[in-house]
């Protein structure tokens, strides 16, 4: 009744033993297709799960190249890759881990010309990115295609960990409805990052990008998970829908997409 | 009085403390409380009209206080107000 190759069979057993996951969701997970936004830090174990679990199509958009003081925390490259986009090294690790599936790739910045085109065809989007102008962006195109968005983010040993998704709860401006001047955000890595944090943040994000899928479990819609290294503390907070939100209210003030300026200040 | 727990951003402005206790029995009030007892940490929070920047969101509990009475939401001894910025990176 399932469609699975031998060595699929094999591959995914401790799947398919799963009374939550089964035949049928190691199926969804190969016809799936999860898109990651930065393979970095946070996209780095997040891409690695998702291919070793079987989602069938992997997107990665990164327009950046392998950096020596990358490799402290992004697991998918290796020291001979420093200066190799890392969209190639992505998937030369992914597709080590499993050949079974397709890795398809965008060196390039999401912007309002292409994100539209991009996230069209992709049920779940991963966003890892390490600025607040692409976060909107992605939060404003995946409320008009109607996506949901697993949302991670990193500062030093903390981490934020939700899934926005329109079509049930609440947006990423919902949240913060408009980004900060560029002289007011603790945004960039230039702050500094333990390196195992985006592992476990990424982690997360992988958990929630296979539980979407498969719909099993429950997601991290209207919750915000909060995690400090520091202390081990993991803490969920309430979000909620924000009936004024300027792009996923019933009179929405952002109707198209919006290249905010990029910035990345340290202070705050 | 209420715990209040301060974002690593902002802790370079409490000596380095993660968590404070700040008199005051309403948002506004401990805000004011966090003020006189660490300078500078009112204007990271509030713009120049005293309100809640867009990029903050301040919690009690585990609730968001623009969902409750915003900043003249109710804290008690037992309360723990957060402050959560949006971060960026990934
Ligand atoms: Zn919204």
């Amino acid at each position: 009744m399932f469609d699975f190759s031998d060595e699929q069979i094999k591959r995914y057993s401790r799947h398919i033993i799963l009374s939550e996951v089964g035949g049928t969701g190691q199926t969804k997970l190969l016809q799936s297709k999860v898109l990651l936004l930065g393979a970095g830090g946070l996209g780095s174990p997040a891409a690695f799960y998702l291919a070793a679990a079987g989602v069938g199509t992997i997107g990665l958009i990164d327009d950046d190249e392998v950096d020596l003081s990358n490799l402290q925390r992004q697991i998918l490259h290796s020291t001979a890759d420093v200066g190799r986009p890392k969209v190639d090294s992505a998937t030369e690790t992914l597709k080590g881990v499993n050949p079974d599936i397709d890795v398809v790739t965008y060196q390039t910045r999401l912007t309002s010309e292409n994100a539209m085109e991009i996230i069209d065809g992709y049920d779940v989007i991963v966003d890892g990115c390490d600025n607040l102008p692409t976060r909107y962006l992605l939060n404003d195109a995946s409320v008009f295609a109607g996506k949901p968005v697993v949302h991670g983010s990193i500062f030093q040993f903390e981490g934020q960990v939700t899934v926005f998704d329109p079509r049930h709860g609440p947006c990423y401006r919902c949240l913060y409805p408009e980004p900060p001047p560029p002289d007011m955000v603790p945004s960039c890595q230039e702050a500094g990052v333990i390196g195992v944090l985006p592992g476990i943040i990424g982690s997360l994000q992988a958990v929630e990008a296979i539980k979407v899928v498969l719909g099993i479990g429950e997601p991290l819609v209207g919750k915000l998970l909060l995690y400090n290294a520091l202390n081990q503390d993991f803490r969920k907070l309430t979000l909620h829908k924000d009936a004024t939100c300027p792009v996923c209210s019933e009179n929405p003030s952002v109707t198209e997409l919006i290249d905010y300026e990029a910035f990345c200040a340290v202070q705050w | 009085m209420a715990q209040v727990r301060i974002p690593t951003p902002l802790r370079r402005l409490t000596k380095g403390e993660a968590e404070v206790s700040v008199d005051g029995d309403t948002v506004a009030a401990i805000i004011d409380g966090l003020e006189a007892d660490y300078p500078g940490l009112k204007e990271r929070i509030c713009d120049d009209q005293g309100e809640v920047r867009r990029f903050v969101n301040i919690y009690v509990n585990d609730e968001d206080v623009r969902f409750l009475d915003g900043t003249e939401t109710k804290t008690g001894p037992d309360d723990i107000m957060s402050i959560i910025p949006a971060i960026a990176g990934g």
